[in-house]
């Protein structure tokens, strides 16, 4: 599709553009799904219906009447606050997010870019969150907005030190940063997905790149920054209406983009379980959207099962337990390789 | 290097915050996130229940007492109209007195289950919320079915009860037994042992002995710090001295004893002895006419009197001054919150915010009590 | 140990210091002590070994509508398992009673109560502030002569 529009409009402004824009085709039908999907899930979890209302069956556009009440709503931005960066920051946020997509490849056929270091871009790229994060408490002029900034820091600062070196392992294996390169390695059956491979270390990498992953989405446990509970609602206190709205679209687009990496590093990515059956570009987008998926709701069962960490026992979980663990980690795959080929 | 300099800063909890369970605004200073000092402020919910209660008759005054502690309306009723009849020296049918009892302890689970289901809450974990409430519900039927409200019940009178319990009311009470003993496994299993929960409650806001009746601590606060004391036990009221059940106190099970996980694991091992007596005592309520001892005016001699009863939160007291007339001349509640808030800053000092959350919720306060 | 013999107690270590002793009173006996010995009273019963007064029931105010305002002192024993009633009278154009904040911390908050609803002053209370009503409030509440301020802040009180 991204071929097909470039050559159509060519790769001048326009072109860039539009194609530039294909992701939202995912993401927006995604998020409504998925806030839709947490209603669900934790309702069911929590022995009630959830919404059944709205839109006849199921409640199914309950996403869509929140949404358009957010789009209604008083755009506040309080007299203290530092406007230009308050207003910025929500732009910073999404845009680290989304700018990840651009290297996600969904299928053999469908890249936004085909970069040769294409997870290490996404690693990039998503470091600009933590920026529009901090923007975002310290514009608002609220001590909770700022502890919660402050807390962000810190905590997606120190996982991205284990997600990066459970990356590494994956990385030093196929011997390349591309991930259509990484995909194309564990092409073939189930048991060729990277995860069962030079067992049982990439079970342990997976395990570490997860509950990092879990930290990097802000997710329960981790959800410390944003903990309703203790700092109200941490760093999106004082927005409102559609600014709040981007945050929360982020903080989706978020879950998924780890989840469809954990599913490409680990799981074959676009790959069919079952060899050359139901494969093809087409099927891939499937695989690759499903096995995401199934990551973005153990993300949520995750959220509705566990309580919330505190701020020390977070960082200790990264720095004294999963860091040391990643580093050992690599030093083991990285000798069998040596050891074994 | 020079030695970088900080500043505390005063962070203000509440009025509005999700985790202060009402209306209460507690002072913060902080240097980074460790509370240096708490300071709580209250009264934005006072009603002058004290007030009130002097402009009106003995009767008058039950509904006002339901109001202070709402979710254990039946409690404070009980200390009450207990007070009234130690006032009014009349004995009330054992009927009543076993319909109360089993009422009060319906109405401790209850309570109990708001504090664990919002405690849990308070640490994260939405989940357990929602299965407490839903027993809630169950209990609230219960009460419904009696007396046709749910919150605030005006339930027990000087001398009787409003209602006697309806047909079939046994029956669902039995069958609330044996539907509610799995979930104190299930809310054991999903949160008390969990590694995340243990972790938070476990040595934090520890609350040692001697300083908690020093600061006239009462109930689950002060029998997680391992004192065995209940005043259904030690100060029997009512026919608590029939049943056959056991007094809770926290073991020190994870960390130190008096941490906030013992207090919430008081709250929980107390919703099965509560069971246990509603089980002795659904089955041997006497006959009797519930309303046969209600004086036709309550009017008790000149003196006073201080009753004591054991609502779910600790100690409730209530301080009765008799004129001879047909209002009370002055009565004052001790309120059990209140007492137990204001050990907070005494055990809170040193910990970091999000432990003040996991303080705050362990020691279990209702502001309607603490305002009153 | 019964009322009696707990102020027998406390009359051999203060002769002057019990103004009066209803063993008879309904319900429950009292003991009426001189305000400027409460806590002088206080400290000796909570630490004597014998009586042994470690837990504040209550603390209440109390207008006793004779130009007196009183405190009542509701004393529990953890250990020897008795109680007492204790009680101070103060004339109401002078309240003033010495705070035993620092004997049992309990009373620190009842005090404030007190203070706040009756307007006694407890001398050497570490924090004698409002704590129910708003700091600007305008009288206490709970004395029998209590009118309601007409305004507050511009809202009218009494509707």
């Amino acid at each position: 599709m991204h071929n097909f529009i470039t050559y159509y409009l060519g790769t001048g402004i326009f072109g860039s553009l539009l194609s530039s824009l294909l992701p939202l085709l995912w993401i927006l039908p995604y998020v409504l799904l998925c806030v839709w999907l947490e209603l669900k899930v934790s309702a069911h979890m929590q022995d009630r219906l959830g919404p059944m209302r709205t839109g006849r069956w199921h409640g199914w556009a309950q996403p869509i009447a929140d949404m358009l009440k957010l789009l209604q709503k008083e755009d506040v931005i309080p007299t203290a606050a530092d406007k230009f960066l308050f207003v910025l920051a929500p732009i910073l946020v999404f845009v680290g997010g989304y700018a990840a997509y651009a290297a996600i490849p969904f299928s053999p056929a469908f890249i936004g870019a085909n970069l040769n270091v294409g997870i290490f871009y996404i690693i990039a790229v998503s470091a600009i969150v933590v920026i529009g994060i901090l923007m975002a408490g310290w514009a608002s002029n609220n001590k909770w907005s700022l502890l919660g900034a402050m807390r962000t820091a810190a905590q997606l600062v120190s996982y991205e030190i284990p997600a990066s070196l459970a990356i590494l392992a994956v990385v030093m294996v196929v011997g390349s940063l591309s991930l259509q390169d990484i995909c194309d390695a564990q092409s073939g059956w189930l048991w060729n997905w990277m995860i069962f491979s030079k067992f049982p270390f990439m079970f342990i990498t997976f395990f570490i790149y997860f509950v990092a992953s879990l930290a990097e989405a802000n997710r329960t446990p981790f959800d410390i920054p944003e903990a309703e509970s203790e700092l109200v609602a941490g760093y999106h206190t004082e927005y409102s209406g559609m600014r709040f709205a981007i945050f929360y679209l982020t903080e989706y687009s978020n879950m998924f983009v780890v989840s469809a990496i954990a599913s490409i590093l680990f799981f074959g990515g676009w790959n069919s379980p079952f060899g050359t059956f139901m494969s093809g570009p087409i099927w891939g987008v499937f695989w690759l959207l499903s096995k995401g998926m199934f990551f973005v709701f153990v993300q949520m069962w995750l959220r509705w099962t566990l309580p919330r960490f505190r701020v020390d026992q977070l960082m200790y979980l990264s720095w004294k337990v999963l860091t040391p663990f990643a580093l050992v980690n690599i030093f083991a795959v990285g000798l069998w390789m040596v050891l074994r080929g | 290097m020079a030695e970088l300099r900080t500043e505390q800063m005063v962070l203000n909890m509440g009025p509005q915050h999700p985790s202060t369970h009402g209306v209460l605004r507690i002072e913060l200073v902080v240097d980074g996130e460790v509370v240096v000092d708490a300071i709580p402020h209250i009264g934005y919910l006072h009603r002058c229940f004290e007030k009130h209660a002097e402009a009106m008759n003995y009767q008058q005054v039950v509904p006002y007492c339901d109001r202070m502690d709402y979710l254990s309306s039946m409690n404070n009723d009980l200390g009450y109209v207990l007070a009234v009849e130690k006032l009014l020296n009349i004995q009330v049918p054992e009927r009543v007195e076993y319909i109360r009892v089993i009422m009060a302890e319906l109405q401790r689970i209850a309570s109990h289950l708001v504090a664990i289901g919002t405690y849990g809450l308070d640490i994260g974990a939405f989940t357990p919320f929602l299965y407490c409430f839903r027993d809630r519900e169950m209990v609230l039927d219960l009460f419904e079915m009696t007396c046709g409200a749910r919150l605030l019940y005006n339930y027990m009178w000087p001398g009787g009860l409003s209602h006697d319990i309806p047909p079939g009311f046994v029956e669902k009470t039995k069958a609330f037994i044996k539907h509610f003993r799995p979930t104190i496994k299930e809310v054991n299993d999903l949160l008390s042992y969990n590694e995340i929960f243990v972790k938070r409650t476990a040595n934090v806001g520890v609350l040692p002995a001697d300083v908690a009746i020093n600061y006239g601590a009462s109930g689950p606060t002060l029998r997680g710090s391992g004192v065995k004391w209940d005043l259904r036990k030690d100060d029997p009221y009512s026919v608590y001295h029939k049943f056959d059940w056991d007094v809770v106190v926290g073991t020190g099970e994870m960390g130190t004893l008096g941490d906030c996980w013992d207090r919430y694991m008081v709250k929980v091992w107390e919703m099965e002895q509560s069971l246990r007596i509603i089980e002795q005592a659904i089955d041997n309520i006497p006959e009797g006419n519930v309303q046969a001892a209600i004086p036709k005016r309550v009017r008790p001699p000149v003196g006073e009197v201080y009753v004591r009863s054991e609502t779910p939160r600790g100690e409730l007291g209530y301080y009765i001054i008799s004129d001879g007339s047909q209002n009370p001349y002055r009565v004052k509640a001790r309120a059990p919150s209140f007492v137990n808030l204001s050990l907070l800053p005494e055990i809170s000092r040193g910990y970091l915010i999000a432990d003040m959350i996991a303080i705050i919720g362990s020691v279990d306060i209702v502001l309607g009590d603490v305002d009153r | 140990m019964n009322a009696n013999e707990i102020h027998d107690k406390i009359k051999s270590q203060f002769l002057e210091g019990v103004v009066e002793f209803k063993p008879d009173a309904v319900v429950e006996p009292f003991i009426v002590v001189r305000p400027d010995l409460v806590r002088e009273i206080s400290r000796f019963i909570s630490e004597d070994p014998e009586v042994k007064f470690d837990y504040l029931m209550s603390l209440s105010g109390v207008d006793f509508n004779d130009g007196n305002l009183g405190v009542v002192y509701h004393l529990y024993s953890m250990e020897k398992r008795h109680r007492i009633v204790l009680k101070v009278k103060v004339p109401k154009d002078k309240p003033e009673v010495p705070s035993v904040e620092s004997i049992w911390k309990t009373a620190n908050w009842h005090e404030r109560e007190a203070f706040d609803l009756f307007g006694i002053m407890f001398l050497d209370h570490p924090d004698l502030r409002r704590i129910l009503l708003p700091d600007d409030w305008e009288g206490y509440p709970l004395r029998k002569d209590y009118k309601v301020q007409e305004y507050y802040q511009g809202m009218k009180v009494p509707y």
